[in-house]
């Protein structure tokens, strides 16, 4: 009697805080969107649950978490712990590891979205990738260019005139796109060349003034180009002469043979520069979340296994190498099967964890995008939340509850065995 | 719903950044025989910081010709529904309240918690056009009068870009759309959009079905009496598609855009060198300008009305928000006090302090304290038609939820701008669950 008494104020806030909750959360699922139980749907909002698409996203996105994450997660936790064994700079390293653990995850969360954004100005990865890209291949100095009138025909990333040119013929190449800041330094009002008997000359300028002006007609007000490579091909498309323009544009070839021959731009002026990668676009962004969580529990796992380490009895190491094997083989063979139970542990618990993941998506993927990075739980707060259908919001719930169930019975089993 | 949040927000800010002006706001109506009303009104509002001392103003204006009734303004914030809602459950609301949710106020209506202003509509009639009128009313009886309106029709566009590329401000759609060919040839893309913002999105599709349909046609959208399939969509669906589907002239591409939320798109087109040309936001933009680029006003953005898309009244329809004064009480107090907040007086205080807009017809733009709040806000009194943001009227979960529903399909639609059937069938088949269900 008195026994039942003590047990009594924790009876009342596991009734009120978990109890009640759960079963009218799963009474609630029967029930359409608004009131305290609304009308009577069935088994409707289960049927909606399987056949929205937005809802269908989450249920896979979530799949996606629970067969990637725990694994990542268990693998780098027991490199990271093996590792620190052997090094001496061992607390610093663990430190820093762990770190983002003590970060919320909705400021990882920002953080990382300001890492992933696609412009290499203001995201550290892309820029990263752009250093790298320029390395390979300069960007072009007038990448944004474009041609001005359809005389052109594109040429393998660079531009060249259709109507092909005589000795003593001028070739116009006039370009648009390219924004007032962005013009070349010293480019002077372009002038059209009349034509020399034995040669090709040209200009290259900026065939826009504002309102437009007329397209393909050198005009007042219109800059030259300057510093433009401009090729020649002869009738076989090989490039016989390549030149540079002048301050006002102007170009020329001397000394061509009789024939017919093509002018044209090469493609290394108009080479884009890196635009970076769309990491928190629809197709990037699940990837994204991924690494960005493993970042955070990676840690986790780390101290947890190597505190399974510490415990492991030594002389078994010491028997196993004294008998001839060699790291890999100690490792492979000895540690992890001895480590089994801890990585088991973090292994479970990352998958429960994974499956209630919520916060990170909410605060890395862009609005535009959340749909595709949608997971279970995002799902039900938005429909529930955002959406007011709680009669749905409810029936995911269930089916989370569901999902966590069989994780949480074999945890219970392990830790009855532990006991 | 957010939008009129944030165009509150916007809207203290501009009163700030504008240095609340005229300071008296001094009004000289004559004191009449009006001291036999008598009493006190308790009035809740969202109005804060500047915009209370604003209302402060017109509430002092009242006292001058009532001398012996007394408001007194509290302000809630934007909790407003909630803290109503308690006051409501514990039977002590206010006598008067200012709410942003037409929503809220037709929820009010239906639970009967609200009392008819028909004794203010002769008021309203004599200093709004019809069309305002409409918008305080629930199942036919006028409940609501909405005092402090925005602007969400409106386009913001870079002068400088404009100037280098020789073209003019755009009075119509067409005629955006082919000057924006004419920016882009000068270097600048015509466009900034936010993508990463759904409500941004659907804002434009809202504005250019008003404009080519109508507000009758407009209203028939909203309570899904005219499905998403409908061929007066598709038609303004491919209006939009005209700039969503020029992605080479979208400031970052179509990908740039999708992860661009608002105000971003705002700075990137008022940025120093300027990334675009064009915003096609309302204008509570005009803040965001202000405060986060250097862009001074009419010497390098200037704005004018959202592009008409056909001639004739509908160029003139305004897409609105703005705060509705409701009343819980009846007393002659009350009534005088409602009946003042829609003369031009009560209006004229406020608009001079800036920050304010208003739909009467005798609150001329030279109020306004300058030309941009004045480009902005004086087409309010010359709309023939006014709407709500669509998402007032639509179930939430199609209507205003992240990601899902209207925003969500409208993302992807910036995605796929030529795919404008299999678009409608997805906003058909997602608003048909959401008004089947009723949320």
């Amino acid at each position: 009697m008195t026994g039942a008494l003590f047990l009594l104020p924790a009876f009342i806030l596991l009734g009120v805080w978990l109890v009640y909750p759960t079963i009218y959360t799963i009474v609630r699922s029967f029930f359409g969107p608004a009131g305290y139980l609304g009308t009577w749907v069935g088994i409707d909002n289960y049927r909606t649950l399987f056949t929205t698409s937005t809802l269908l996203t989450a249920i896979k996105n979530s799949a996606i978490w629970v067969a990637v994450v725990p694994a990542f997660v268990t693998a780098f936790g027991l490199l990271f712990a093996v590792l620190t064994e052997r090094i001496s700079w061992a607390v610093g390293f663990k430190t820093i590891v762990f770190l983002p653990m003590a970060i919320s995850a909705f400021a990882t969360g920002v953080t990382w979205r300001i890492l992933y954004q696609q412009n290499p100005d203001q995201g550290a990865i892309n820029a990263l990738g752009r250093t790298v890209s320029d390395a390979v291949t300069a960007p072009g100095v007038l990448s944004n260019a474009l041609p001005s009138t359809n005389a052109f025909q594109a040429k393998g990333g660079g531009l060249l005139l259709k109507t092909p040119l005589h000795p003593g013929g001028v070739a116009l190449l006039g370009l648009t796109g390219i924004a007032p800041d962005d013009m070349p330094e010293g480019a002077r009002q372009a002038v059209k060349p009349s034509g020399k008997s034995g040669a090709i000359d040209g200009v290259v300028w900026r065939d826009f003034k504002p309102g437009g002006g007329k397209a393909g007609v050198v005009e007042q007000g219109e800059l030259g180009l300057p510093g433009v490579t401009v090729e020649l091909r002869d009738s076989s498309d090989k490039v016989v002469q390549s030149a540079k323009t002048e301050p006002d544009g102007s170009f020329e070839f001397t000394d061509v043979g009789p024939g017919t021959y093509n002018a044209g731009i090469g493609a290394a002026t108009f080479a884009k520069p890196f635009g970076g990668y769309s990491w928190l676009g629809p197709k990037l962004i699940t990837p994204a979340l991924l690494i960005a969580y493993i970042w955070i529990w990676a840690g986790f796992a780390m101290v947890v296994i190597a505190a399974g380490l510490a415990a492991m009895p030594r002389d078994v190491l010491e028997a196993a190498r004294t008998d001839g094997a060699t790291e890999w083989q100690v490792f492979r063979r000895v540690t992890v099967p001895l480590l089994a139970p801890v990585l088991s542990v973090v292994f479970i618990t990352m998958i429960i964890n994974v499956l209630k993941v919520f916060d990170i998506v909410i605060a890395l993927a862009p609005e535009s995008t959340q749909a595709n990075a949608n997971v279970i739980a995002l799902a039900m707060w938005r429909t529930s939340f955002s959406g007011f259908d709680f009669g749905t919001g409810s029936a995911i719930a269930v089916f989370l509850f569901l999902l966590v169930l069989p994780v949480l019975a074999l945890n219970i089993r392990r830790f009855r065995r532990d006991a | 719903m957010r939008m009129t949040a944030l165009a509150g927000v916007v809207a203290v800010l501009v009163a700030v950044a504008a240095g609340c002006g005229g300071g008296g706001g001094s009004s000289n109506e004559t004191t009449t025989g009006n001291s036999s009303v008598s009493g006190s009104i308790k009035f809740w509002g969202i109005w804060a910081a500047t915009e209370q001392k604003a209302f402060q103003k017109v509430i002092d204006g009242f006292h001058k010709q009532y001398p012996n009734v007394t408001v007194t303004y509290s302000s809630k914030g934007n909790d407003i529904p909630t803290v109503l809602s308690t006051a409501i459950a514990g039977g002590n609301p206010p006598d008067m309240a200012d709410v942003a949710q037409p929503g809220l106020v037709k929820q009010l209506v239906q639970q009967g918690k609200l009392k008819p202003i028909n004794y203010a509509k002769p008021a309203i009639a004599a200093n709004f056009s019809p069309a305002w009128e409409k918008l305080g009313e629930v199942n036919g009886k006028t409940y609501a009068f909405l005092y402090k309106a925005s602007n969400k029709s409106t386009l913001w566009y870079n002068v400088n870009v404009l100037k280098q590329a020789g073209v003019n401000a755009p009075k119509t759609w067409s005629q955006m759309v082919s000057e924006a060919k004419t920016i882009k040839a000068s270097g600048t893309p015509a466009y900034s959009l936010c993508g990463a913002s759904g409500w941004t999105l659907t804002d434009i599709f809202e504005n250019l079905y008003l404009r080519r349909w109508g507000q009758a046609k407009y209203d028939q959208l909203s309570a899904h009496q005219i499905k998403w399939t409908d061929p007066s969509v598709t038609k303004s669906l491919q209006d939009m598609a005209q700039v969503v589907g020029d992605t080479g002239n979208i400031y970052g591409g179509t990908s740039g855009a999708l992860q661009t939320d608002y105000p971003t798109c705002v700075d990137y087109a008022f940025a120093t060198p300027p990334k675009a040309a064009y915003n096609l936001q309302g204008d509570f933009a005009s803040l965001e300008i202000l405060q986060n680029t250097k862009s001074k006003p009419q010497k390098d953005f200037n704005v004018v009305p959202f592009p008409a898309i056909t001639s004739g009244a509908n160029a003139k329809a305004v897409e609105t928000g703005g705060d509705l004064i409701i009343t819980f009480r009846d007393s002659p107090a009350i009534e005088a006090f409602m009946k003042y907040l829609t003369t031009p007086q009560a209006a004229t205080i406020w608009a001079k302090l800036g920050g304010f807009g208003s739909g009467n017809k005798h609150v001329p733009a030279s109020v306004y304290p300058d030309p941009i709040t004045a480009a902005t806000e004086a087409p309010l009194a010359g709309a023939t038609s006014v709407a709500f943001d669509m998402s007032d009227n639509q179930p939430a979960s199609f209507g205003a939820t992240t990601g899902q529903g209207e925003w969500g399909i409208f993302q992807k639609f910036l995605q796929h701008p030529t795919d404008i059937s299999g678009i409608q069938q997805q906003l058909e088949s997602s608003a048909a669950k959401a008004y089947k269900s009723g949320k």
